[in-house]
């Protein structure tokens, strides 16, 4: 065998075992820490426990979404329909609530299995009808936002009951719901993805989809449920934000895939499949909300956030690659 | 016994006749080397073996029982491994995910949740099984796409044992590697042979298939041509029955010099 060269840094031997260990990419949490440094220095208001669980509320929507958002680039695949089968959930959850006036926990349910629907047609139509993914979710894009249109007539379903209200607006021990019910995915999430035969099949579908094939993993099958449970999660995060803004908005969650698939590259996933974790992206989904609730403190005009969201994305998948191809040079 | 019997294989994809009644036979614990042109069936004769083609004619039998009916999986359960050229690797994963990918044990946890993946398991059995084959890999927690291709080969190899083979097929393992490396892989097949594991491998390496084999079984247009005792035999007479007869002095040191 070759000889070693020089020993490697203590800087990438940290690199390595916070990567093996924890799986979070160092790089990202130094961003969110120099990030909130420099949004305490601009803004007074930045520090404040109110703020902190500001920023908490408004990344709890997001957080979800990266985590489906992680799963299915995890395993090689991609869901650009998640912002719209948010809204469409959101619809369906309130038209069941207050159109139809049935019981809350029926409507609860029926955000999640209006989302898990939607994802399984996306999963179904990626392995069986040979259509590339991006193109699938891409018109499930149109097809989930334009029937959340449908549904409502356009307009916004105002008039939820208080249990649903609750969901999203309550706050026991003084934590926002939201926030709680994040966390909670989170950890499943994370157990899910790291620890279980499950999460490492998709990560090795997504390494290798003849590696996994080869070593009997049911690579068809396997991407239906990646494809119907990120469905199922954009449906709760469809409900999180219906139960928090108190209506089911057909224009809800319009360009939150752009944010959500930013958040899960910035905290370490590959956007080629076969890396990622679940504490990543909620550290790439913290960056976003510091950085769009640093702006809002900054009273920096909408138009410009949706310019850094961009501009963040294609930097942090610039500098994967970067990494990747130095990485592969050794 | 004989470990492997193959006997007037047949094979045609429509018109066209790759295998036109091969036999061959193959003991336990014994090298084989599979030599022949671009096109001469190498392939296809290896998928026969392990059912992913199923032979048109003929018989194959495995310690005296017919597996021709039999498919991968089955053939796999008995005991036939075949190692791909490509790997096969999960490049992103560590040594001990993809030598359990698709069979890692798990554990309960908290004597709850019973799905949880056992990784200490993993990485001590995964570290035994790669000191059994006498290899040296930087670290088992470290992305196989981060190894030589001799030391990714070792992971494949070790992958390969966990299934307690009887043959174990090799397709080019020596193709990509840097001469050093050669060397490694070549004492890993006398290991696996040592271990009384049958290896047949293929290459157009035929220095690698002269120092490491048994015996070397020339194909040509779909048939075993030849089939040469490797202490008895030499370059000149390998390349000449590959080629078929003609001047083959000229190729055969050309091949020496490789």
């Amino acid at each position: 065998m070759a000889s070693e060269t020089a020993q490697p840094g203590f800087w990438s031997r940290v690199q390595r075992a916070s990567v093996e260990r924890l799986h979070i990419r160092l790089e990202s949490l130094l961003v969110l820490v120099a990030l909130s440094a420099v949004m305490a220095v601009l803004s007074p208001y930045f520090l404040s426990l109110s703020n902190f669980l500001n920023i908490l509320l408004a990344t709890s929507t997001i957080g979800v979404l990266a985590i489906a958002a992680t799963f299915v680039i995890g395993s090689g695949g991609l869901d650009l329909s998640l912002g719209s089968v948010m809204g469409l959930s959101g619809v369906a959850g309130a038209f069941v609530a207050v159109n139809l006036g049935w019981w809350s926990p029926l409507a609860v349910l029926a955000c999640i299995l209006a989302g898990g629907i939607a994802g399984y047609i996306n999963g179904q139509l990626v392995t069986r009808a040979f259509v590339p993914a991006f193109i699938v979710t891409l018109g499930m894009l149109g097809l989930a936002r334009g029937l959340a249109l449908v549904i409502s007539q356009g307009r916004a379903i105002y008039g939820l009951p208080p249990e649903i209200v609750y969901i999203g607006q309550g706050r026991p021990f003084g934590v926002p719901m939201p926030v709680i019910l994040l966390v909670l995915t989170a950890i499943v999430a994370h157990c899910l993805l790291a620890y279980t035969r499950f999460g490492r099949h998709t990560l090795a579908l997504g390494d290798s989809e003849g590696a996994a094939r080869a070593a009997g993993i049911r690579v068809e099958h396997h991407r239906r449920i990646i494809y119907t449970l990120s469905g199922a999660l954009a449906g709760l995060a469809g409900l999180l934000f219906t139960a928090r803004v108190n209506a089911g908005d057909p224009t809800a969650g319009i360009n939150y895939e752009l944010t959500a698939i930013t958040a899960a590259i910035i905290g370490g996933t590959n956007l080629f499949g076969g890396r990622a974790s679940i504490l990543g992206t909620m550290i790439g989904a913290l960056i976003m909300g510091v950085l769009q609730n640093g702006l809002t403190l900054l009273a920096v005009q909408s138009y410009y956030q949706q310019m850094a969201i961009g501009a963040v994305l294609i930097l942090a998948v610039f500098i994967d690659q970067y990494q990747v191809r130095k990485e592969s040079r050794v | 016994m004989t470990l492997l019997v193959l006997n007037g294989i047949r094979k045609s994809f429509g018109a066209v006749d790759v295998l036109h009644g091969v036999d061959l036979s193959v003991e336990a614990g014994e090298v084989i080397g599979l030599v022949g042109d671009n096109g001469a069936g190498k392939s296809t004769l290896m998928k026969t073996i392990t059912g992913i083609y199923r032979a048109d004619s003929g018989s194959i039998q495995l310690d005296g029982k017919d597996i021709l009916p039999l498919d991968p999986g089955q053939r796999r359960q008995l005991g036939i491994e075949m190692i791909y050229q490509d790997l096969s690797l999960a490049k992103q994963q560590d040594v001990a995910a993809n030598i359990f990918l698709g069979r890692e044990p798990v554990k309960k946890l908290f004597g709850l949740f019973p799905w949880f993946v056992d990784k200490a398991e993993m990485d001590r059995q995964a570290a035994r099984m790669i000191e059994r084959l006498g290899a040296h890999l930087p670290s088992i927690n470290r992305s196989v796409g981060s190894f030589s291709g001799g030391q990714q080969q070792t992971v494949a190899i070790a992958r390969a044992l966990t299934f307690n083979p009887k043959l174990v097929i090799m397709d080019e393992p020596t193709a990509a590697l840097a001469v050093r490396e050669v060397q490694s892989v070549l004492d890993l097949i006398r290991r696996l042979r040592s271990e009384g594991i049958a290896v047949i491998l293929i290459s157009h390496r035929l220095n690698d298939v002269l120092a490491v084999t048994d015996r070397i079984v020339v194909l040509r247009h779909g048939r075993a041509e030849a089939n040469l005792v490797t202490a008895r035999t030499n370059m000149n007479e390998v390349v000449g029955r590959i080629v078929g007869g003609g001047d083959t002095s000229a190729a055969a040191a050309h091949e020496q010099r490789g």
